[in-house]
């Protein structure tokens, strides 16, 4: 290859680059700019980007908010037991599948998928009147069991295209060295999974985290509202003129844990873990 | 450490697919034993169905005098060897060999010395602390064997080992394994399809077609005495010749001429109309580079030679002839079940490193006829095998029972080549 010719297609590389970037960033630039300016300057209707006055002021009345406060607690609780057990319950669904020979196998991976594709907002109505029934209404398992039921799908053929990867002689091997079935699994196939289970995780929660419409629809308090929902009620005096300022502070807080997330897991997403298990 | 017995093994997969039929073999306490054939022959599902990795249809397996058929892998104390390797890759070497160890709840101590005697006897010191991943195909063989040879398990079983790395590795760690045998001492059951391995490394050798047995024997018994067409085609670099014969009195009539066999073998082949004879490459020489007091007219025979290709030791030489339909047949089919092409049909001879035969000469060429076998072209028995000193023979039906069976596992699935 020509130097010539590299450095021209760097050159196209990087302005495409850039276009995209500044397409897909610059509203969440916006907002971060927004979060900043004081209540004032957003209703004077000024759209210059960079703020006049940079204030933090937003930042500490929504911290101070306490409804705030307690949905970011709903939120996180909800979203991290909502992964923690679809991500169990997907793993050793998949691994069931990718594994082992079982009537009714195709009609397991068909339903799911079709679960996946259902529309949220045709469930609303029946749970509603299932979960009032039932108790469930406004509580964390009333948010947890629908998010666990919405997410498994895509988690289970995650994990089990990820399972069918990874070597029968792996557990083989693991089973003469004297492993149990479980053992075998827990030691040797799961870690080797790793990265699925964490491509699962991160799916699972970004799904629960950012979930709107039932989160809105079966809660009634703080008691459970999550951050989505309760953004929602963010009016202020003139529902006319809702306080932009503080709705972008809010966005920017429930932003920023999904970034950290990603973050952590993405180190652990190492690709080709499984190289190396063969030959080479 | 204990001997195997495998009493009727029979397996037959969900299909109807016969795997393996009715073999007993027996391996004594450290004894290495090599079962081989070409690929479909069920050698792995053998090996597999000691270690308990396949459920067993009929028979007895028993290891160390108790029956094993229906324990689990993790109850049977066996350690086993992958074809390629299977090793832990989110595990470090060291916790690769400890990994069975750590599985049977050792203290610490006990684990980390064990674990630092096998990777010195292994030479994997260096190595310890790094990820499978990051190795040799050399070293990864080396750790897999680390975990084989950690615990004191009953027996090593090997799954073609060997046959993922390039021929000089091969070549080393074939002496490794056998040394370390030697040294344990532990009763080794390997599974190969290559013939080298199997002549050099083991005790006795049984020879598997289709998932049958056809001999279990010394190296040195199959190739002096191969049961059958089957095992004498199977068992030596270059193969064995096989050419159309016909016996009368002690003369056998080869394409190129007559030749002069002992009284013995003679009268066991009396009136059986076309043969097939045997005669490997090295039972002939160059008439011109042997001591004249050896060659004899009764054991020469003259023949334009197509091609030679010298080695330096060696060389050897290439003569086409042509067979009747019947032997061709037969032939044809027998190359096609040693994984072959059927070429055509042509002696592959042997000749001294100096040897001045080139290519299109018309050379005299010595056979020595005492070393031929005579073989049945119908049931492709070897009519002059000495019984003796041919090891376990499960008998003339062998072979044909295994053309059954072929037809059998043909009608289940038409592709099959699963080793």
């Amino acid at each position: 290859m020509a130097g010539k010719q590299t450095g021209k297609t760097a050159v196209g590389t990087w302005i495409g680059f850039v276009l995209i970037m500044l397409w897909c960033l610059f509203p969440v630039a916006w907002i971060i700019s927004l979060s900043f300016k004081s209540e004032g300057e957003t209703a004077a209707g000024s759209p210059q980007f960079l703020p006049k006055e940079p204030t933090i002021a937003n930042y500490k009345a929504i911290i101070d908010n306490p409804d705030f406060t307690r949905a970011l607690l709903n939120s996180f609780g909800i979203s991290l037991i909502a992964t923690v057990l679809s991500v169990i319950f997907a793993t050793l669904a998949a691994y069931a599948i990718a594994r082992l020979e079982f009537k009714g196998k195709r009609l397991v991976l068909s339903l799911a998928l079709a679960i996946a594709m259902f529309p949220v907002v045709a469930l609303v109505g029946p749970l509603f009147d299932m979960w009032t029934t039932f108790g469930l209404f406004n509580t964390w398992p009333g948010l947890i069991i629908p998010y666990m039921s919405f997410t498994l799908p895509l988690a289970i053929w995650t994990l089990s295209a990820f399972f069918r990867e990874i070597p029968w002689e792996m557990e083989q091997a693991a089973q003469v060295d004297g492993a149990t079935s479980w053992q075998a699994f827990r030691k040797v196939i799961v870690p080797l999974a790793a990265p699925g289970v964490f491509t699962a995780a991160i799916l699972t929660f970004f799904f629960a985290w950012n979930e709107f419409v039932l989160a809105i629809s079966l809660t009634s308090t703080t008691s459970s509202r999550t951050v989505p929902a309760q953004m929602s009620f963010f009016v202020g005096p003139d529902p006319f003129n809702p306080p932009y300022a503080q709705l972008a502070t809010a966005s920017v807080i429930v932003t920023l844990p999904v970034i950290v997330i990603v973050l952590l897991f993405q180190r652990k997403i190492v690709a080709g873990l499984t190289s190396g298990a063969v030959k080479g | 450490m204990a001997a195997i017995e495998m009493k009727n093994i029979v397996k037959k997969y969900g299909d109807g697919f016969p795997a393996v039929n009715d073999v007993s073999i027996d391996v004594e306490d450290g004894e290495f034993l090599i079962l081989v054939g070409p690929s479909g022959c069920g050698k792995s599902t053998l090996l597999r169905m000691i270690v308990g990795l396949e459920d067993i249809t009929d028979g007895d397996m028993m290891i160390g005098g108790k029956k094993v058929n229906d324990l689990a892998p993790r109850d049977r104390n066996l350690s086993m060897v992958f074809q390629n390797y299977a090793l832990y890759p989110h595990l470090t070497v060291y916790e690769n060999i400890a990994f069975p160890l750590r599985l049977a709840n050792k203290p610490e101590s006990e684990v980390d010395e064990k674990v630092r005697e096998a990777s010195k006897t292994l030479e994997l010191d260096e190595h310890l602390e790094r990820k499978p991943g990051n190795l040799s195909g050399g070293q990864r063989q080396r750790v897999a064997m680390g975990r084989a040879i950690v615990r004191d398990a009953e027996a090593f079983l090997f799954d073609e080992p060997l046959s993922n790395l390039d021929a000089k590795l091969r070549g080393q760690m074939r002496t490794e394994i056998s040394r370390l045998q030697k040294r344990l001492g532990i009763t080794t059951v390997y599974v190969t399809h290559d013939q080298t391995e199997a002549m050099t490394l083991g005790d006795r050798v049984a020879v598997l077609k289709r998932g049958v047995l056809q001999q279990h024997a010394t190296p040195r018994e199959l190739y002096e005495n191969p049961a059958n067409l089957f095992v004498a085609g199977f068992i030596g670099s270059p193969p064995m010749n096989f050419l159309p014969a016909k016996v009368t009195g002690n003369q056998v009539e080869l394409p190129f001429g007559t030749l002069t066999i002992p009284e013995d073998k003679a009268a066991k082949a009396q009136d059986k109309g076309l043969l097939i004879a045997g005669i490997r490459p090295d039972h002939f020489e160059d008439a011109s580079v042997m001591d004249a007091d050896k060659v004899t007219d009764e054991a020469t025979f003259n023949a334009t030679v197509d091609v030679v290709e010298w080695l330096g030791n060696e060389a050897y030489a290439y003569i086409p002839f042509e067979a009747p339909p019947e032997v061709r047949e037969q032939l044809t089919q027998l190359e096609k079940d040693l994984d072959g092409e059927s070429m055509r049909t042509q002696l592959v001879i042997s000749l001294d490193g100096a040897s001045r035969i080139s290519e299109g000469d018309d050379a005299t060429i010595w056979v020595d006829a005492r070393k031929i076998h005579l073989f049945d072209p119908a049931t492709g028995e070897n009519l002059t095998m000495d019984a003796d000193n041919a090891g376990i023979v499960p008998g003339v039906e062998a072979l044909a029972k295994a053309e059954e069976v072929g037809k059998e596992q043909d009608a289940v699935d038409p592709n099959a080549a699963t080793t």
